[in-house]
């Protein structure tokens, strides 16, 4: 039993370890969604990272060990983001089009998404630096990592809070569109990227390209707002 | 394969090195997109193959968030302490953020759009 213990502990200082593992874990959790037909609670993202954080935490293996082989497949989220320009392009004569209604949705919508957090945890009781970390929950990692440093919140812990934001986003799309009545795609695409960025835009890019192109230009703007924004806001309170 | 990884990660050193720069409060990846975008309205487009490999890409997107989420392990204790306020924090803040953003913009498309069939209606004269 300690011999095992011994090689899976050796096993994880190896960066195939940590690749193998996500890879593993997020293809249980696409095999898992399909088994569940679709059903958006059964989230390839959040089923994965519980796998893993239950794996880790039964075989004490440290965070850090295993992103010697997860910062690998984290890196390739920069390439990704570059390629959301592909999408984008297909979709410049809508978007031109759509110009201002595209303004006006990030504005409200990337607004609305910072000053309820805030105003919801203020409320209940959170104290001010976990405000603070939870102010730019709703902008892409990078910028919002910079954003928490910027306005006094705890960086890694606006991280774990920009990926539930985006995995709760992915979940909540379908059913909440439909519920309220939004049917056209470019609004239920910008709306998702600005709420939950990335992993809401791959669920998008998924279901309809022009939705994806949407929510990956929502992205960057959602980005560029709150950076922008948010700073002088914060230093106000 | 290789030249579009290369690509993507070229607009992407360019972006990381702007953003050094000019202090531009974006991401290097966000800043690389708007290169690579601004390279393509320029080219008037991509080879197939540049396309093809960066679909795929993009088909694995939501894979490349797990590492940066599993690093929920370093917060447990606080989120335990604190599970209320930043769940409930998060799932309505979220909801109301897509619900807002999605009317606001579908509304105006949808009042742009009646406006320019009127502009349209009235310049040939005709009546719908």
């Amino acid at each position: 039993m300690t011999s095992i213990g011994t090689t899976a502990s050796v096993l994880a200082q190896n960066p195939v370890f940590g690749v193998a593992v996500t890879l593993l874990a997020y293809e249980f959790g696409r095999w898992a969604q399909r088994r569940c037909g679709g059903w958006p609670l059964a989230n390839p993202v959040l089923i994965a990272i519980v796998v893993i954080v239950a794996g880790l935490e039964v075989c004490g293996i440290s965070y850090d060990t295993y992103l010697k082989g997860g910062g690998l497949i984290q890196f390739l989220l920069g390439p990704a983001t570059v390629a959301l320009a592909l999408p984008i392009y297909a979709n410049t004569g809508r978007i031109r089009g759509a110009a201002v209604g595209i303004a006006a949705g990030v504005t409200v919508g990337a607004t609305v998404a910072c000053a309820s957090a805030v105003g919801i945890a203020w409320v209940l009781g959170a104290p001010d630096d976990i405000v603070r970390s939870i102010a730019p929950k709703s902008v892409t990692t990078p910028i919002a990592i910079g954003i928490s440093q910027e306005i006094g919140g705890h960086p890694s812990l606006t991280a774990v809070l920009v990926i539930t934001s985006g995995i709760i986003g992915a979940m909540l799309s379908g059913p909440l569109y439909d519920w309220i009545g939004v049917r056209d795609w470019e609004a239920r695409g910008l709306a998702t990227g600005i709420a939950s960025h990335g992993i809401g835009t791959a669920q998008m890019l998924s279901v309809n390209e022009t939705a994806g192109a949407f929510a990956g230009l929502a992205i960057g703007l959602t980005g560029l707002f709150t950076a922008v924004v948010l700073p002088f806001a914060a230093y106000l309170l | 394969m290789l030249r579009t990884f290369l690509a993507l990660l070229g607009c992407q050193a360019a972006g990381e090195v702007i953003r050094q720069a000019s202090g531009i409060p974006l991401s290097g990846p966000i800043i690389g997109m708007i290169l690579l975008l601004a390279a393509l309205m320029v080219r008037g487009g991509a080879s197939d193959e540049f396309c093809r490999s960066g679909q795929s890409t993009l088909g694995y997107l939501s894979l490349f968030f797990v590492p940066p989420g599993v690093g929920i392990m370093h917060h447990l204790p606080l989120l335990r302490a604190q599970w209320l306020p930043l769940l409930l924090g998060l799932i309505v803040s979220t909801a109301v953020a897509m619900a807002s953003g999605a009317l606001v913009m579908q509304s105006i498309e949808r009042l742009r759009r009646r406006s320019t069939i009127l502009l349209d209606v009235s310049a040939t004269g005709e009546v719908a």
